[in-house]
C-alpha cells in the first residue's frame, strides 16, 4: 500500500484514477493542476511513493511539475508516471528529458494502470 | 463507485468545460489574438477528448479530437481567428453538447450531425493547409497483444546489451524494473558488466555504474520485449539481437509456420485493420453526409427537448465554505444539545436561566442552520446568464444588428430550482429586446443613436427578493401600436382610456404580438404571456417601464427560495393566515374617519395621502358575510405586491415566524389568493396569502366575493 498523488484537471480523470488506486489498497491525494501539485509537494505533510501527472493542466502543466519535483530532495529519485492523451515520440522525449519516469497513455485500462503503478513502486 | 457515478462526473465536467469553452468562443470574436482563450478552448476540447475517450463516448471523442487539432493549429498561428472559424467552432460545441446530451439520455447519438460537424471542422484545417490528424486516442490494444503473443508458441532467443545512462535514476527508473518485465516474459539470464564501477572516491550513490548482458527466451515478438525498454530508449544505450532462430522455420515448414507466426504478428495486424476500417467509416460518412445534413431542420426541435431533458441536472455543486458552515453549525447545535440535556438530568429552579439561554441558543442554531441548508441549494444566477451571450451573438448575426451585452451581478444567488426555471423566460425576453426593442444599425444612426445598441443584465438582491432587469437602448415599446392592436383584438373597449403602465402590460395579454410579421426569432407561438405566466408561477413578478425612442426595462422579481417563507400570522374569524413579511408594509389600527366607501370600488382607507382598497379577507374568502363597515379599533395590514397596495382588515396580529410552504395545488387544488399552506408549531394548517394573487382576485370581483366562490369551504384547519 503506497501513497500516491495524482495530478489532473478533469475532475473525472482524478476520480477514475484515484478509484482505481483507492480499491487496489493505495491512498490518493489529487490535484487539479501542477501548482497545486507542486505545493502539496512542498509543504511536506504527506510523502507520496508514487506522482501521476496530466501534462497538459491549467496554471503549471505536468512537464514544468516533473521538473520541480525533480529539483526537490524528496522526489529526486521517486517514480513520476504521465498519465496523458499524448504519446507522441516528440512528447515522450520532452518528458523523459524533464525526469518522467513513464507513461500511460489515456484511455487508460485500470487493470494496465495497477499493472504499471505495481512495477514502479518499491516492493 | 459504479460507472454510472462516473458517468455523472463527467458528464458534469463537460457540461462545464462546454460552457467554459463557449464563452471564450463568443469573447474570441473580439480579442482574436488572445493566446489564453485560444489556448483555454483547446484545453476544454482537450479534456472532454480526455474523458469521452476513457468511458468510450466515441462520437464525443473523434469531434473533440478534430477541434483540438483545429485548436492547436490556431494556437501556434498556422490558422488565423476569424467571424467564421468561431461560427463553426461554436457549432462545433452544440454538436458535442448534443452528443452530451444523448450519451447522458442513453439515446443514440446524431451521427450525421456530428459527421457534418467534423467535416466542417476538417474544412478549416485544410484550408490552412494542415493536415487533419486522423486517429484519435483509442483504448490500448496492446493487452490483446500480449495475449497474442502468448499463444506464440515457438520460443525466440534474444541477445540485449543494455548499458544505462549514469543518471538513470534521476527519471524515477530503476533497471530491476526492466529486468522483471523481461522475466515475466520467459526464461531470463542475466550477466552483469561492472567494469564502469569507479573506484570508491569516484563513486556517487546516486549513479549508475552498471550494465547488463540479457538472455531471454520467450514466445514474444521483438516489439514486445523492447516495451521494457521504453520509458528509458533515451537513457541507454540497447544493442538488441535475435540470436537463434526457430528451427521450425525451415523452407520446409514455411507453410506451417506462417499461421504460427501470425498471432505473434499481431501488433501489427490491428493497426492496419483498424486504419483500414478507419478509411472505410470515413467513406461512409461522407455518404451520409447528405442525409444528415438534410435532417437537421428536422431535427431541431428534438435537440431542444433533449438538451432541456439534459438541464435538470440531480447533483449541485456546492463551494467548500458552505460545507464547513454546516459542519460548524451542526458542532454547535451538539454542543447546545448536550448542555440542554445536561441540565434535563437534574433541573432545578435556579438554573431556569440557563435553560432559556440554552433554549435561545437552540433557536439561534436553528435557524442559522436552516439558512445555511438554503444556501447550499442557492447557485449563481450566472448559470442562466452565460447563455446570453450566445443567444445575443447568434441573433445579432441573424438580424444584422449590432449589440453590446452588458452585465451586471453574475453572482447573485438565487434558489437553483428557480434558476433553473427561469432561464426559459429569461432568454425570451432577451430574444424580444433584441428583436423587438433594438433597431436596426441605420434606423439608430437616423434617430442620432449610436449604430451598437446596448443590452444590459444585471441581477441583484432587494429586500427578499432577487431583481433581474433585462434593459435596452432600442426604441421603446409603441404605446399607439399596442393601444391599436388591442383595440383591434378586442383586448380593450374603443372608449376605454388607458395610462401607459396600463398600455405596457397589454403586451402580457395572451395572444398578443405586435411584431410586424412573426418572426422566426420571438415568434415561436411562445408570447409574453407565457413569459410572465411561468414567472407569476415561481411566486414572482414582472414589470415594464417603457420610454418611446430611449428603450425599455423588463424588471422580474423572484422570492431567493420557494421552500420557507419568512411570515406574519395573522387570525381572521378564528382562522389563522400566514402572510409574507416581505409583502407586509405596515400595520395600525382602523380609525373610522378615514374610511371611505365608494361605488363600484368598495371600500378605501387613507394612508396619509394615498387611499388603498380594503379588503375583508372573511367575506373574499367566504367565511362569513361581509361586515358592512369594518369595527373601528380592528387591525388593517398594509400589503404591497407588483400590483399596488391594499389592506388587510385583521382580527388580530399573531407570530410572526418562518413558515415551510407547503404546495396546495398538489395536495388539494390550486386556489386564487392562496400561495400554499404551511403547519404551525401546534400542528394547525395556516393558509399562506398570495398577495399578488389577492390583488388580482381584487380586481376582478371589486372586493366583494370571487364571481366563481373559488374560496368559499376552504378553511383552514
Amino acid at each position: 500500500m503506497s501513497h500516491i498523488l495524482v495530478v489532473d484537471d478533469s475532475s473525472s480523470m482524478r476520480e477514475m484514477v484515484s478509484y482505481t488506486l483507492t480499491t487496489a489498497g493505495h491512498s490518493v491525494m489529487a490535484a487539479a493542476d501542477g501548482a497545486q501539485a507542486l505545493r502539496i509537494a512542498e509543504d511536506g505533510v504527506d510523502h507520496f511513493d508514487l506522482v501521476i501527472t496530466d501534462i497538459n493542466m491549467p496554471v503549471m502543466d505536468g512537464l514544468t511539475l516533473i521538473r520541480e519535483l525533480r529539483g526537490l530532495r524528496r522526489y529526486s529519485y521517486r517514480p513520476i508516471l504521465v498519465l496523458s492523451t499524448e504519446s507522441s515520440p516528440e512528447t515522450k522525449s520532452a518528458g523523459r528529458s524533464a525526469g518522467a519516469t513513464g507513461w500511460i497513455v489515456k484511455p487508460f485500462d485500470p487493470d494496465k494502470l495497477l499493472g504499471v503503478v505495481g512495477k514502479v513502486l518499491p516492493q | 463507485m459504479s460507472m454510472e457515478e462516473f458517468h455523472q462526473i463527467f458528464f458534469e465536467e463537460a457540461d462545464e468545460l462546454m460552457e467554459a469553452m463557449e464563452a471564450e468562443l463568443l469573447e474570441m470574436v473580439f480579442e482574436p489574438d488572445n493566446p489564453e482563450r485560444i489556448n483555454n478552448v483547446f484545453r476544454a476540447a482537450h479534456s472532454i477528448k480526455g474523458g469521452a475517450a476513457t468511458f468510450g463516448f466515441a462520437e464525443i471523442t473523434e469531434t473533440t479530437h478534430v477541434m483540438e487539432t483545429l485548436m492547436n493549429e490556431v494556437r501556434e498561428g498556422a490558422i488565423a481567428v476569424d467571424r467564421s472559424l468561431v461560427d463553426v467552432l461554436l457549432s462545433a460545441a452544440d454538436c458535442v453538447k448534443d452528443l452530451l446530451a444523448a450519451v447522458k439520455g442513453g439515446g443514440p447519438a446524431d451521427a450525421g450531425l456530428a459527421v457534418a460537424t467534423r467535416t466542417a471542422l476538417e474544412a478549416c484545417l485544410e484550408r490552412s493547409g494542415a493536415a487533419p490528424q486522423t486517429s484519435p486516442p483509442q483504448p490500448d490494444s496492446s493487452d490483446e497483444d500480449a495475449a497474442a503473443a502468448e499463444t506464440g508458441a515457438a520460443l525466440r532467443r534474444y541477445r540485449i546489451g543494455f548499458r544505462p545512462a549514469h543518471g538513470l535514476f534521476r527519471t524515477g527508473n530503476d533497471p530491476l524494473h526492466i529486468l522483471r518485465a523481461l522475466r515475466e516474459l520467459g526464461d531470463l539470464e542475466v550477466e552483469v558488466d561492472t567494469g564502469s564501477v569507479p573506484t570508491l572516491d569516484g563513486f556517487r550513490a546516486d549513479q549508475l555504474y552498471l550494465a547488463w548482458t540479457l538472455h531471454i527466451a520467450t514466445g514474444s515478438d521483438p516489439e514486445v520485449v523492447l516495451e521494457a525498454f521504453e520509458w528509458v530508449e533515451d537513457l541507454c544505450e540497447i544493442d538488441f539481437q535475435e540470436v537463434e532462430s526457430r528451427p521450425e522455420a525451415t523452407p520446409d515448414d514455411a507453410p506451417a509456420a506462417v499461421p504460427a507466426a501470425a498471432p505473434a504478428g499481431a501488433p501489427a495486424v490491428p493497426m492496419e485493420a483498424g486504419s483500414a476500417a478507419g478509411t472505410e467509416r470515413r467513406s461512409a460518412d461522407a455518404g451520409t453526409l447528405a442525409a444528415g445534413t438534410a435532417e437537421r431542420p428536422d431535427s431541431a426541435p428534438h435537440r431542444g427537448e433533449r438538451r432541456a431533458a439534459g438541464a435538470e441536472s440531480a447533483t449541485i455543486r456546492v463551494g467548500i465554505d458552505k460545507i464547513d458552515t454546516l459542519i460548524n453549525l451542526v458542532g454547535e447545535l451538539v454542543i447546545t444539545q448536550s448542555m440542554l440535556s445536561d441540565l434535563g438530568e437534574d433541573v432545578e429552579l435556579c438554573d431556569l436561566d440557563k435553560l432559556r439561554e440554552g433554549f435561545q441558543q437552540l433557536e439561534r442554531h436553528t435557524r442559522a442552520l436552516q439558512e445555511s441548508v438554503m444556501k447550499i441549494r442557492m447557485v449563481p444566477i450566472s448559470n442562466v446568464f452565460n447563455r446570453m451571450p450566445r443567444t445575443v451573438h447568434d441573433l445579432t448575426a441573424r438580424l444584422g444588428k449590432q449589440l453590446d451585452l452588458v452585465m451586471h451581478g453574475e453572482h447573485t444567488e438565487l434558489d437553483k430550482t428557480l434558476m433553473e426555471r427561469i432561464g426559459d423566460p429569461l432568454v425570451h425576453l432577451v430574444r424580444n429586446a433584441v428583436d423587438h426593442g433594438v433597431e436596426m444599425p441605420e434606423v439608430r444612426a437616423a434617430h442620432g443613436k449610436p449604430e451598437r445598441g446596448t443590452l444590459t443584465l444585471s441581477a441583484f438582491h432587494a429586500g427578499g427578493d432577487v431583481v433581474i432587469e433585462i434593459s435596452d437602448d432600442g426604441a421603446g415599446l409603441d404605446t399607439e401600436r399596442i393601444r391599436a392592436k388591442a383595440r383591434d383584438r378586442g383586448l380593450v373597449d374603443a372608449g376605454e382610456q388607458l395610462d401607459e403602465a396600463q398600455v405596457h402590460q397589454l403586451i402580457f395579454h395572451p395572444g398578443f404580438s405586435t411584431a410586424e410579421e412573426v418572426s422566426d426569432v420571438s415568434g415561436r407561438g411562445v408570447g409574453m404571456d407565457v413569459v410572465r405566466q411561468n414567472i407569476l408561477g415561481l411566486g414572482g413578478s414582472v414589470e415594464i417601464a417603457s420610454d418611446a425612442g430611449r428603450g425599455s426595462t423588463f424588471t422580474i422579481r423572484l422570492p431567493l427560495t420557494l421552500a420557507i417563507v419568512d411570515a406574519q400570522l395573522l387570525q381572521v374569524a378564528g382562522q389563522i393566515y400566514a402572510v409574507p413579511l416581505v409583502s407586509i408594509v405596515e400595520s395600525f389600527q382602523v380609525e373610522r374617519a378615514n374610511l371611505k366607501s365608494i361605488a363600484e370600488r368598495g371600500q378605501l382607507y387613507r394612508v396619509r395621502d394615498d387611499y388603498v382598497p380594503v379588503v375583508d379577507l372573511t367575506s373574499l374568502f367566504g367565511i362569513r358575510e361581509a361586515t358592512p363597515q369594518p369595527v373601528a379599533g380592528g387591525l388593517l395590514v398594509l400589503v404591497e405586491s407588483g400590483n399596488g397596495r391594499m389592506g388587510l382588515l385583521v382580527d388580530d396580529l399573531l407570530a410572526q415566524q418562518q413558515v415551510v410552504i407547503k404546495s396546495l395545488e398538489s395536495n388539494f387544488r390550486a386556489v386564487p389568493g392562496v400561495s400554499g399552506a404551511t403547519i404551525l408549531g401546534d400542528g394547525r394548517v395556516a393558509l399562506i396569502v398570495d398577495v399578488t394573487g389577492l390583488a388580482r382576485l381584487l380586481r376582478a370581483t371589486g372586493g366583494r366575493r370571487g364571481q366563481d366562490g373559488g374560496l368559499t369551504g376552504i378553511r383552514a384547519a
